[in-house]
């Protein structure tokens, strides 16, 4: 397990690997964001929890396509599924080995363009910390979309289709847990949520996308 | 040790294409499966492997003893040679990658990024991959594509040098490897007659 | 004697040619005469004037648009357990019948809307909720024509909708906290104190009984077509094999 997240996380640093492309659609997502709405810093501080969210989580599906497919079309899919190590594990690994290229980047990187948008100084905390517990959900939803579409040729659009409904929860209680940061707001009830959708998310998805890559390599 | 397949009847997106198939693999024997392009030889692998459901039929000895290579070979192209061996010994829980790259004279290649090698030299590193794995049954799909002479002579002598060891070897090739003692199954026979349907995925539609 | 003895698709063609014509007949007067009942012969609100008339539609097609994903995902359970091939072709069938249900309410409650809450769309919970629901219809439908081999794609729309529904329900919930609601209560409830009066309540439950034998109709047609391609498909690729 341990050689699959690091002979992944070596390929995403390599010359190609995309590593650091989601890094940059955020950082211009963001940059655009008041190019379309108008610069006045108080709109701007009140949607930045909302925009951060948002532009993390296409950030995120941005390299979702590559999570799977490549793997697809070189036959490593095959042997890894008649390899000892168990489907579900390995796909949890290659979920958590895209969390640690765009998900921990995106993290690390939201207090940053949180200055761009003007986001209120006591939302930074629980930006950083919403947004800690809730991308391992997207990574682990978006390995489930990669599995279910990966024998699907131009399946990209297809999976954006049907990931993009299933981020809704992680996205409504991530982004309420920014917003209610930002305006000192109880935050408790939205980051409990989050985190449990996380947990739910790692716990059972590993076997939903197994399940369905199965029947993909069939 | 054996690998035993009794009556396996296998499928195609839901439609037979082989049925009846019966024979058994022992310790230190190849078996070379020969039949015309379509005729069921890499499903009948596949299914060998585990990667998809026999129609019919029981399979045993199969279950964690198979190490297969197909017709990709499940290299990274920005990995180095040494790299992707090192992966899949790890995968199989084993460290020693000289041996293989050894057996198929990959060793001044070994730094070498997978993506920079010839169709031949990926080939190589790809059949090297079998033996990192340290599982007794091999199982080649078209193991000789783009594979030059000496390179063929290499593989057919890691075959033997496997054979000898107790190992067994499934190979579906159109190649004469010079393996004079592998059994040879012609599938041909075995091919599902159209009317031979039973076990179609879509039986009731009809 | 057993249910699953209609999972043979002949079997269930035979049943599904029997039952359709009683189907469409309840259907027809259910809808014809809740409609008519509703729209002509019962009195204005005294708040909400002529316009709630509008929910002897309403109403009903948002009660199609739940129920025919909570059925789909009966068909898909049925699929994946027992591998019988029409549960997974009525769950095909049956999602293009949903979607355009849940099209229906979206559309007929924005219309309604309008004149109660000014508004020809707002966030409220519900509105939402079955904004959300339209795009698992979406996927839903995208998948299952993505795939090439039905089985595979059986297979793999059945998860989704597993997956898919734990989700939806997770999004119901995240929407309820998200915003407080316009909408008015529960129509519908055992609760006899919070229902609204019984001049309504009739028509519309005779509607609603109506839109779930159309419902019932459409599935059962929409599943003989499905099976007649699948039966087309499956003499074409023996045809091949014989060439």
């Amino acid at each position: 397990m341990i050689a699959l997240l690091i002979r992944d996380l070596r390929l995403a640093f390599r010359a190609g690997g995309g590593f650091g492309l989601g890094l940059a659609f955020f950082l211009i997502l963001v940059v655009l964001v008041p190019f379309s709405v108008g610069p006045q810093s108080a709109l701007l501080s009140s949607i930045a929890p909302g925009v951060l969210w948002l532009g993390a989580l296409l950030a995120c599906l941005l390299s979702l396509d590559r999570l799977l497919a490549l793997d697809f079309e070189d036959g490593t899919l095959d042997v890894l599924a008649s390899a000892p190590l168990p489907l579900e594990a390995a796909l949890a690994v290659k979920g958590f080995a895209h969390w640690i290229t765009t998900g921990l980047p995106l993290v690390i990187a939201a207090p940053f363009l949180g200055v761009l948008l003007n986001l209120p100084p006591e939302g930074f905390g629980w930006l950083v910390i919403s947004l800690m517990l809730g991308t391992p959900a997207l990574s682990m939803i978006g390995c489930f979309g990669a599995a279910l579409t990966v024998g699907i040729k131009r399946g990209g659009l297809l999976m954006s289709l049907l990931v993009l409904p299933l981020y809704v929860p992680t996205l409504i209680f991530g982004a309420e847990a920014a917003r209610r940061g930002a305006i000192g707001m109880d935050v408790e009830t939205p980051l409990f949520l989050l985190a449990g959708i996380s947990l739910g998310s790692l716990a059972l998805l590993p076997f939903a996308a197994a399940a369905a890559l199965r029947m993909t390599i069939r | 040790m054996e690998l035993r397949l009794s009556d396996i009847a296998v499928a195609r997106g839901g439609v037979p294409v082989l049925s009846g198939v019966s024979f058994t693999l022992t310790a230190g024997a190849a078996m070379i499966l020969r039949g015309p392009n379509g005729s069921g030889k890499t499903t009948l692998l596949r299914t060998i492997v585990g990667l998809q459901p026999p129609l019919a039929g029981k399979i045993e000895g199969a279950a964690d003893t198979v190490a297969y290579a197909g017709h990709a070979d499940g290299l990274k192209a920005m990995l180095s040679v040494a790299e992707n061996l090192t992966f899949w010994a790890a995968v199989y829980g084993r460290r020693d990658i000289d041996a293989a790259l050894e057996a198929y004279a990959l060793a001044p290649l070994a730094d070498r990024l997978a993506g920079t090698l010839s169709a031949g030299q990926k080939r190589r590193a790809g059949l090297a991959r079998l033996m990192v794995t340290g599982r007794p049954i091999w199982v080649l799909d078209e193991p000789t594509v783009s594979l030059d002479v000496d390179a063929v002579k290499l593989f057919a002598d890691a075959v033997r040098a496997h054979l000898r060891a107790g190992g067994m070897a499934l190979l579906a090739t159109h190649i004469d490897l010079g393996l004079t003692d592998a059994q040879v199954l012609d599938v041909t026979p075995l091919r599902a007659a159209p009317t031979a349907l039973h076990g179609a995925s879509d039986e009731a539609f009809l | 004697m057993s249910i699953w003895k209609y999972a043979n698709p002949v079997k269930f063609l035979a049943l599904s040619a029997r039952v359709q014509p009683f189907a469409w007949a309840a259907a027809a007067i259910g809808i014809i005469v809740g409609l008519g009942w509703g729209f002509f012969a019962t009195p204005d609100d005294f708040r909400q004037g002529s316009t709630i008339k509008i929910i002897y539609i309403h109403v009903p097609a948002a009660w199609i648009a739940i129920n025919a994903w909570i059925m789909m995902l009966i068909a898909s359970l049925i699929w994946l357990v027992r591998r019988h091939h029409v549960s997974a072709l009525a769950a095909k069938a049956a999602a293009p019948v949903g979607l355009v249900m849940t099209v229906i309410g979206l559309v007929t409650g924005a219309v309604w809307g309008q004149p109660m809450w000014g508004t020809w769309w707002a966030w409220d919970p519900r509105l939402t909720s079955f904004l959300i629901l339209f795009l698992f219809y979406l996927g839903y439908i995208a998948l299952w024509e993505a795939v090439e081999d039905p089985d595979t794609a059986a297979d793999l729309t059945s998860v989704l909708c597993l997956v898919g529904s734990v989700f939806a329900l997770m999004s119901r919930y995240a929407v309820l906290f998200w915003s407080q609601g316009l909408h008015q209560g529960a129509t519908l409830s055992l609760d006899k104190e919070e229902n609204i009066s019984d001049v309504f309540w009739q028509p519309l439950v005779l509607s609603i009984a109506g839109f779930t034998l159309l419902f019932l109709a459409l599935v059962l047609y929409r599943t003989g077509t499905e099976i007649a391609l699948r039966r087309t498909r499956a003499l074409n690729v023996r045809l091949d094999k014989t060439t």
